[in-house]
């Protein structure tokens, strides 16, 4: 009897959105009379943290500085239509929304600004500072909180915009299958290293080392966070949960969390993030959807590693313990 | 973390201010002082609380339901069955025109799973809404019922659920969804090996921190605020004027702000007979599940069973590959018919297979009905799909990396759904794996390239 150790490996992809269901989100902007913005939607932040990503979207497209920008999600009676957040579509089709809407809002910005100066709106940019400069004249500037006053108290003008992003449904050809699932995928390479008892069954998982390619990393922080909290789930999906621990028995299932396994602390494994970005040609900013697809290599790659320390394949989840030792008992036998 | 910014630097100009910065997220002071509302903080005068009298067998007729005794308890207020529900008989991908109706809001005649909703309790309190529960008597037939999605799926099973009439889901393209891509048969006869296995899950719960619910206040000018966790706001507030019958410009949803969610609170579930339960007694209504029904009641990820047939090559290429998926919806359909097809959608993996038949079912047994959860339609896939590389890069002795590379997709490739590979990244992802793991794989697939006509 010992502790064996293993490591595996897993590649995966992951499609972004729900293109077989129709996918459209819609996005407001609006400026408040001292330049600040306003994004009104319906979609819905689970704790990801997507009002902090619309803001830091809107604020990139319009030149101004995230704190500018407050996000208002989600009331059916203000904020326009969203499917909703799921499919890893969030950031998605919502950020591509509020990206429509900031750009048409920035423009009547710099249209009251070239009024205001005398200058073509084509000739205008944003100092990312709160500022409206003229191209190659940078001293000839005003501020958007100026702007903003200027729209609403003398020139009449509503600094605001629509926003819409639709994928229009895909239906799957009957015979063969030919159809647009996604709009573009997220990438993954995960290697776990596990250690097995052999005479308990347990594992403990050392180290995971994690590569996503995410397409865009708007927020590095949110990212780690997202990305962190998925790897964890993937080894808790591997080696704990279920709400029917001898399916297809009804019996057995959990009902609190001192019946339903999950790891503690303790049990998490040294988890490595390296993100890589190769932009999706129609995300915002070059985003892909990485929020689901974070949580899935972990557990073929621990599957693989058990298999690596103890020679024995698990191929029903959760790899228990009592899974591991029938099989050491099997393979014994044999 | 580590952000690689060397690769995919010729097709990334790094020129943003605002994108790429790490600014503080602004509500996580909120989050971790407390302060952050959530529907669950919403409290109003004269409150009901609603509970559910829950079915306690797999599969059953119901004779009779005698609510007298539980209507005379202190505190309750109403008492609903199904006969007060405008549109009892619903489903929620109806929007997108994926029917039949096929669940019950308050079941009528029939239960089909352990802990189906049969009675709703409306009371002054928790206690006295929990305690009149007890009281409704609930006469049964027992029925047989069938769990495992085998036997569902044998000539003779017990239906399921009579609203399909058998225990699949029928799809355009008959009893599954199908994806037919070269001629699997004649590779298989070609391959140096042929591998079959089986994969198998378990259903496994969210465990969102906040457990779904909501708060319904009646206004003054007939229209119903609800305060929810949902994550789809008007997905909700749309299949809720379909079952009551009620135009949506009479319902308001707030919400936005949510505890944790993992795809279980796109079910319409709580919001329906909590507008009903307020509309009916004038009252605002909660309804909250517990974390016994959150665990038992609220859908799990699906169950899902996958069968996997490869034929590889000695060089490590993989010439067919068939793959049957069955996802164990359990009683009702909810978004399980979407799952099974968007994982016809993703098979055979990021893998260029030049022969691919893929077969997914959606099957009813007598259990919590599934829905979407994290990764739905994929998680379990890959967990198969990525084994069974192992094992087939074991049976003709390559090193499992490297084995990957040789069949990983590139820019251009045909996906066996028939859309060319665009935007790959999963050689770039292996190459940084085999670095930051230490596990060294032969320069020339570090050479390689997912661009069109890489190395």
């Amino acid at each position: 009897m010992a502790i064996r150790r293993g490591r595996g490996v897993a590649a995966i992809n992951y499609p972004t959105g729900m293109n077989l269901g129709g996918d459209p989100t819609q996005a407001l902007v609006h400026s408040t009379p001292t330049g600040n913005f306003m994004v009104t939607l319906s979609s819905v932040d689970l704790g990801q943290g997507m009002k902090q990503i619309m803001a830091q979207i809107c604020a990139e497209t319009i030149g101004v500085p995230t704190d500018r920008v407050v996000v208002d999600t989600a009331d059916t009676d203000t904020g326009p239509h969203c499917m909703g957040t799921f499919a890893s579509r969030g950031t998605h089709r919502a950020g591509n929304a509020v990206i429509q809407a900031a750009r048409e809002a920035r423009q009547v910005m710099l249209e009251v600004a070239a009024e205001e100066m005398e200058v073509n709106a084509s000739d205008l940019e944003t100092d990312g500072q709160g500022n409206i400069l003229v191209k190659g004249a940078p001293q000839k500037s005003m501020s958007i909180f100026d702007v903003a006053l200027s729209a609403h108290f003398k020139r009449g003008r509503s600094i605001s915009g629509r926003g819409m992003f639709l994928i229009p449904r895909s239906y799957p050809e009957k015979e063969t299958g030919a159809m647009k699932p996604s709009t573009c995928y997220a990438h993954a390479c995960t290697v776990a290293e596990v250690e097995v008892d052999d005479e308990t069954g347990e594992v403990t998982v050392l180290t995971v080392k994690n590569v996503f390619e995410i397409g865009r990393a708007l927020n590095p922080k949110m990212v780690e966070q997202q990305l962190v909290g998925g790897s964890w789930m993937g080894i808790s999906h591997a080696l704990y949960e279920t709400t029917e621990p001898y399916y297809p028995n009804r019996d057995h299932g959990g009902t609190d969390f001192n019946q339903y396994l999950m790891p503690g602390p303790g049990d998490l494994a040294e988890t490595e993030i390296i993100v890589l970005e190769r932009p999706s040609a129609d995300g915002p900013y070059g985003a892909k959807g990485p929020g689901e697809m974070c949580a899935n290599p972990q557990i073929p790659a621990v599957a693989n590693a058990v298999f690596d320390a103890v020679g024995v394949r698990i191929d029903t989840l959760p790899i228990t313990p009592e899974r591991i030792l029938r099989a050491l008992k099997a393979q014994a036998s044999n | 973390m580590e952000l690689r910014k060397d690769y995919f630097a010729d097709v990334r100009k790094d020129d943003l201010h605002e994108i790429g910065q790490p600014r503080p997220r602004s509500d996580s002071p909120g989050h971790v002082t407390g302060r952050t509302a959530y529907f669950a903080d919403r409290n109003f005068p004269g409150m009901l609380h609603l509970k559910m009298v829950r079915s306690p067998h797999d599969h059953a007729r119901i004779r009779s339901i005698d609510t007298s005794e539980a209507e005379k308890h202190p505190g309750v207020v109403k008492v609903l069955t199904a006969k007060d529900v405008p549109h009892n008989v619903y489903t929620i991908l109806i929007l997108i025109q994926v029917g039949p109706e096929d669940e019950t809001v308050l079941a009528d005649g029939k239960v089909r799973w352990k802990g189906e909703a049969v009675v709703a309790v409306l009371a002054e309190t928790e206690r006295a809404a929990q305690e009149a529960v007890a009281k409704v008597k609930v006469n049964y037939e027992v029925l047989p019922a069938v769990f495992d999605m085998e036997e569902a799926l044998k000539p003779g099973a017990p239906v399921v659920n009579e609203y399909h009439g058998q225990n699949y889901y029928l799809y355009d393209s008959g009893e599954c969804r199908k994806v037919r891509f070269g001629d699997v048969d004649a590779a298989f006869a070609q391959a140096d090996h042929v591998l079959e296995q089986s994969y198998q899950s378990s259903p496994i719960e969210h465990a969102p921190t906040e457990t779904t619910g909501c708060v319904v206040a009646p206004e003054g000018n007939d229209r119903f605020t609800c305060y929810t966790n949902t994550q789809a706001m008007f997905f909700t507030l749309d299949n809720t004027s379909i079952i009551l019958q009620m135009p949506g410009s009479k319902l308001h949803f707030v919400g936005g702000t949510v505890g944790g969610g993992f795809g279980g609170k796109v079910d319409v579930i709580v919001e329906p007979i909590a507008i009903l339960g307020a509309k009916l007694t004038g009252r605002p209504v909660c309804f909250i599940y517990s974390r016994e029904e959150e665990m038992q009641i609220s859908s799990p990820r699906a169950a899902e069973k996958v069968v996997i047939k490869d034929g590889v090559m000695k060089d490590g290429r993989i010439i067919a590959r068939k793959v049957t998926g069955y996802t164990d919806a359990g009683a009702y359909s909810r978004h399980s018919p979407y799952g099974a097809q968007k994982g016809a959608g993703h098979y055979p993996g990021p893998y260029t297979i030049p022969n691919v038949w893929i077969d997914t079912y959606c099957v009813y047994t007598n259990r919590t009905p599934s829905s979407a959860m994290r990764g739905f339609g994929v998680t379990i896939g890959d967990f198969a799909l990525e084994v069974q590389m192992d094992k087939l890069a074991r049976l003709i002795g390559m090193d499992p990396l490297e084995f990957r590379f040789i069949n990983a997709y590139r820019d251009g490739d045909m996906k066996a759904h028939r859309q060319p590979t665009e935007g790959a990244a999963l050689i770039e992802c292996m190459q940084e794996a085999s670095r930051a793991a230490n596990w060294p794989v032969a320069e020339k697939y570090m050479a390689m390239s997912s661009y069109k006509n890489g190395a």
